[in-house]
């Protein structure tokens, strides 16, 4: 570790682009399975993403799409191609880089600000300069008052959020998503999903978002890809031009109507979604 | 009216059915505390019930002293030898104490090679297993014959019986770790060392803990075993000389003092367990 960053302190926030830029070139991944075979979860995949860019990979389970993003994090092995973020080949996981889960992976044992300080402490920078930092992104997605909390004295709605100011609090300038909203209720999603583009308008970061729902990928994202199962490869890549911020009730607009239906017809003609349930 | 966090303000005056709610609340309140002190009451309770059920039985049906002492004769037989009680209780004391702590520290350092090393895992994990199966109080005598009649043959007794559950109840908590959590802490950065310590460790913690509480009853018997089949001191031995004397009061009040041993020794673990270690309910 250099002398840089263990001093390190938050930058002062201007809002401009703030990303990365990521390039995946012909990455594979396979996978031994317990017969001693193997599986390719992902087939020569290219792909770049811009600076700032939110792009939403939306694909049914077993696509390879939480494989994409676990290389991307660099806790997992590339087979073959590479990942460069900034020009810099992934090999292990990249310092400006945040994850979040499906489940929010709180510690039971620390309390709300000690679980959003912990990429702090791994990093071995200086928590108390990032607690006024820590304050600010609790209130942010509205939680002031709960950092002396414990993870079980709060919902599961709040408890994701607390783990998205978990990998915010470096001010990663890559964001990984994996399904966060996909253990949430309907409701508390849909709220989610707001707050979290309210957030990204603000620090316009490059993100990675991995859902199951078209809904939620076209709501959020400027570049929607579209994976098929085993071997995952990119079947569509969508750029979806509606102004922000997005609101719900632009969803019902024809633009995002026909967006959302050039997603499903893909599905459709995979067989993964029959042209009944549609 | 909302309730709760998220009512702005609160007008200064309740409604009728604000009123109604804080009326049931307290109500509730009450039944509750009124529950947690009959919970607390029944145990001190039951254990009186028994003694005088037990000091009054042995009149009724005219046992002798020498067949079945009565509470009362036990404990002031402790109150009028308190001094050989007291050196005796030391020497157990003091074999339990080296016997589990070697067991908590072996354990847990094997449970760790176990958790880390694969090969060291296929190669140890078994033989532990199988010599599990092996009831321990029989190699008692055989220990004597190795390690002679002093403090070792006893000490090594309590860690062997204390070893076991430690190793295996921290492997286990090593183990139920969400292995999401791990690589949360890898694309952080993390190295393991910095995983062990922040994440593994703290979560295993009760575990370890659950296998310590085991280990230290089991270490006063693995102890009080040894003293039977070869000592010259010990509550054990004490217990036996006295039995061999027909003197049972003794031999009673040698068990209580074995048995307060035995509770005031857990009582400390879990004592340090309420300092180290957060539980998950505590909060709820």
């Amino acid at each position: 570790m250099n002398i840089q960053a263990t001093t390190r302190s938050p930058a002062a926030d201007e809002p401009k682009i703030h990303g990365v830029n990521v390039v995946f070139e012909a990455l594979s991944k396979a996978y031994e399975t317990r017969e001693g075979g193997e599986v390719l979860a992902l087939d020569r995949t290219d792909l770049t993403i811009s600076p700032g860019e939110f792009v939403a990979i939306v694909g049914p389970s077993g696509c390879g799409k939480s494989t994409l993003l676990s290389l991307t994090a660099g806790i997992s092995e590339v087979t073959a191609g590479r990942i460069t973020i900034d020009g810099e080949e992934v090999k292990r996981p990249h310092p400006t880089v945040g994850v979040v889960f499906q489940t929010d992976l709180l510690l039971y044992w620390r309390t709300i600000i000690d679980n959003i300080m912990l990429p702090i402490e791994i990093k071995g920078w200086d928590k108390r300069s990032y607690l006024p930092k820590v304050m600010q992104l609790l209130e942010q997605v509205g939680l002031s008052g709960f950092g002396g909390k414990f993870p079980s004295e709060l919902s599961g709605g709040m408890r994701q959020r607390v783990a998205i100011c978990r990998a915010l609090v470096q001010e990663p300038r890559l964001l990984l998503m994996d399904e966060p909203f996909g253990a949430l209720d309907a409701l508390t999603r849909e709220q989610m999903i707001s707050d979290l583009q309210a957030m990204w308008l603000s620090l316009r970061n490059t993100v990675l978002f991995i859902t199951h729902s078209i809904e939620e990928a076209v709501f959020l994202a400027d570049r929607v890809l579209v994976m098929s199962p085993r071997p995952g490869k990119i079947d569509l890549d969508l750029k979806i031009d509606v102004a922000r911020p997005r609101s719900w009730k632009s969803l019902g607009e024809q633009n995002f109507i026909n967006y959302m239906g050039e997603i499903r017809a893909i599905f459709e003609s995979r067989g993964i979604l029959s042209r009944a349930a549609t | 009216m909302v309730f709760g966090p998220l009512s702005g303000q609160r007008s200064l005056f309740l409604t009728a059915q604000e009123a109604n709610l804080l009326a049931r609340k307290t109500s509730r309140e009450k039944s509750a505390r009124l529950r947690t002190i009959t919970n607390n009451l029944a145990a001190p309770i039951l254990s009186v019930t028994l003694l005088l059920a037990w000091q009054f039985g042995v009149g009724a049906f005219g046992l002798s002293e020498f067949i079945l002492p009565t509470p009362w004769q036990i404990v002031r037989r402790i109150a009028t030898d308190p001094q050989v009680l007291l050196s005796n209780a030391a020497i157990t004391l003091s074999e339990v104490l080296a016997g589990f702590l070697l067991a908590a520290i072996g354990g847990v350092a094997t449970a760790l090679a176990i958790f880390y090393s694969t090969l060291f895992e296929r190669a140890v994990y078994p033989i532990l297993v199988a010599f599990q199966t092996i009831p321990k109080v029989a190699l008692a005598p055989l220990l004597v014959l190795y390690l002679g009649y002093g403090f070792a043959p006893k000490c090594f007794l309590a860690f062997l019986l204390a070893y076991f559950p430690v190793v295996m109840s921290t492997v286990v908590g090593l183990q139920a770790l969400d292995k999401s959590m791990v690589n949360l802490a890898r694309s952080m950065g993390a190295v393991e060392w910095q995983i062990f310590l922040k994440i593994r460790l703290p979560a295993a913690l009760p575990n370890v803990f659950s296998g310590l509480k085991v280990a230290i009853s089991l270490s006063v018997i693995g102890a009080v075993i040894g003293e039977y089949v070869a000592a010259a001191s010990g509550l054990g031995y004490m217990q036996l000389q006295a039995s061999s004397q027909f003197d049972t009061t003794l031999s009673f009040a040698a068990m209580v003092v074995i048995g307060l041993i035995g509770v005031a020794l857990f009582l400390a673990i879990e004592a340090v367990e309420h300092r180290v270690v957060f539980k998950r309910e505590a909060a709820k």
